[in-house]
């Protein structure tokens, strides 16, 4: 294992993994659903809590003060580590799932109008693939997929046959949830510019894994959830450029995206908080810096290499398993397997699995499309972290050959 | 014939024998392999009950005042807990299925099929199960 990464002392962070369940050591392979929090991260939301709570932007007083600052602060450091040209285009939502939402629901508002397109994939979660449904629904629009192989990689002559003049949108994922598949989204981008069309980039499964240069890609809109990169629940980021977020109608109404309300009319405020109407969720937001710099201190170069020799590991066991199937063998993938034990129902196993302390996830995954692609009942999933062992892999396998045997 | 009760204890009796979970699990397991299987003319959608991770199939009939089940599942371990609660409730009266608490699924340790994440399907099933009951019962016994 490279040594760049002290995984004991990683390992010692997250308090959560020293438990046993079921009395067995607790085995947390259910990252990309969400990851676990280091200790630092439960620390700076008790210590909002406990020091600095109070709402923020309109407050005189010192505590508010202080956590306006805090609040500004998480939004520098989110910004510096997408490498947004300006924190204003860094907005604060409750997870990706509501960054979509907003640029589905503000998008196609202004730019969206009946026989246009909105391109998605066909190995979307449904966040990606739900909030455009809607959204060209109302607008009489279509709402276009782009097939992908059967090793869960991209189709890329389709894709370009269906960039044509009536699309507005091009969606997509970085990388699959359910398949791993790392898309080559500079590729995209370049492509759906070539024909002036914006991409929205859904980014919550690639944000723990991949360093993410938003100017380098040149994407509209990333998206993005803080629980899947350490940070806690409910707080999320939409990257969208100036320009375009300038165009945009607001989301939502109400305090703090306003600049003068009278019965008659209303000014909105400027970015980012236009976007950003009531209450934020102060505290989870500023966990999410702390998350941030759990990151940044060990690297991405660092937890790249890490994850993939997970990866590369536990692939390799598998298939000495007889009658593993693997679903999305794309060459370039996150540290997330899908696999079937035979012809035995992912439930069944999953069920075993946890009696055994083992988390992994089981069904469909959120993108029923891709299960019906396989024609398959769903998947097993084991995604994994940066505290995970190549012994949590080792005993997940002991515990997959046992379940082969109790249903054989 | 049996009571509800009767069986449901005969259930309970059954299952303190184990005080290994993985002798539970396996024994659930046979019970799922020997499930007396759904005519496979009723494994269609409309007899496909929803909110679960595997699909289940169940079907009831009425005869002699009495409702019979049959059922199956794409996972085995569902398979045995169909089995396990058409044994409990299948040629029992409507009134009796209406009426059955159910608690034995507590008090054989399998709660946790009843949580809101998995069990969506146990809970739909019992409530498809004495949904015939009713069904059948308004059907047949209101003319009476």
């Amino acid at each position: 294992m490279n040594h760049t990464i002290d995984l004991v002392k990683i390992r010692k962070q997250f308090p959560i993994l020293e438990q046993q369940v079921y009395g067995k050591p607790l085995i947390y392979f259910d990252n990309a659903a969400t990851t676990q929090k280091p200790q630092r991260v439960i620390d700076a939301l008790t210590g909002y809590y406990t020091t600095i709570n109070s709402n923020i932007h309109r407050g005189v007083h010192y505590l508010s003060q202080q956590a306006t600052a805090a609040f500004e602060e998480s939004r520098i450091t989110v910004k510096d580590l997408i490498n947004a040209r300006f924190a204003h285009e860094i907005i604060f939502t409750r997870g990706a799932t509501e960054s979509i939402n907003l640029v589905a629901s503000s998008f196609s508002k202004k730019f969206l109008k009946p026989g246009d397109t909105v391109v998605i994939s066909a190995m979307e979660h449904h966040s990606n693939i739900v909030p455009w449904q809607m959204a060209c629904e109302e607008k009489q629009a279509g709402l276009k997929v782009i097939p992908i192989h059967e090793d869960g990689t991209l189709n890329f002559p389709e894709l370009e046959k269906l960039l044509d003049k009536t699309c507005k949108l091009l969606a997509i994922t970085h990388v699959s949830n359910t398949l791993g598949t790392i898309n080559d989204i500079k590729r995209i981008i370049d492509l759906a510019h070539a024909q002036n069309i914006p991409v929205l980039i859904d980014g919550a499964q690639a944000i723990s894994h991949i360093n993410v240069d938003v100017q380098e890609l040149d994407c509209d809109f990333y998206c993005f959830s803080g629980h899947k990169m350490y940070a806690p629940m409910g707080v999320g980021v939409l990257y969208g450029k100036e320009q375009m977020l300038n165009e945009l109608p607001p989301y939502q109404g109400g305090g703090e995206m306003i600049k003068n309300v009278t019965f008659e009319k209303t000014t909105y405020n400027e970015l980012p908080f236009k976007f950003e109407a009531g209450t934020p969720n102060v505290g989870d937001v500023i966990g999410l810096k702390e998350a941030i710099s759990f990151i940044q201190e060990i690297g991405y170069d660092n937890i790249g290499k890490f994850e993939h020799e997970l990866l590369i590991y536990a692939t390799s066991q598998l298939q000495q398993i007889e009658d593993v199937r693997i679903i999305g063998t794309a060459p370039d993938k996150t540290s997330v397997i899908s696999f079937l034990l035979g012809n035995i129902h992912p439930y069944d196993a999953g069920i075993i699995l946890d009696k055994l302390g083992i988390a992994v996830r089981t069904g469909h995954h959120c993108t029923q499309p891709v299960i019906d692609f396989y024609k398959i009942p769903g998947t097993i999933r084991a995604s994994f972290a940066i505290y995970n062992t190549k012994e949590e892999i080792d005993t997940m396998i002991a515990a997959l050959k046992k379940i082969k045997m109790m249903f054989a | 014939m049996k009571t509800y009760k009767e069986i449901a204890s005969e259930i309970i009796a059954e299952f303190e024998l184990f005080t290994d979970w993985m002798d539970k699990y396996n024994f659930i397991i046979e019970l799922g392999k020997s499930l007396p299987l759904i005519d496979e003319k009723y494994k269609t959608e409309n007899y496909l009950i929803s909110g679960c991770q595997s699909q289940v199939w169940l079907y009831a009939d009425y005869k002699d005042g009495r409702v019979w089940f049959t059922a199956d599942s794409d996972a085995i371990i569902t398979k045995g807990i169909v089995n396990i609660l058409i044994r409990a409730l299948s040629g029992q009266t409507p009134d009796d299925i209406i009426n059955a608490d159910m608690d034995f699924v507590n008090k054989i340790g399998l709660r946790e099929h009843l949580s809101p994440t998995r069990s969506n399907g146990l809970n739909s099933m019992i409530k498809q199960m004495k949904l015939y009951a009713l069904v059948y019962k308004t059907k047949f016994e209101s003319k009476q």
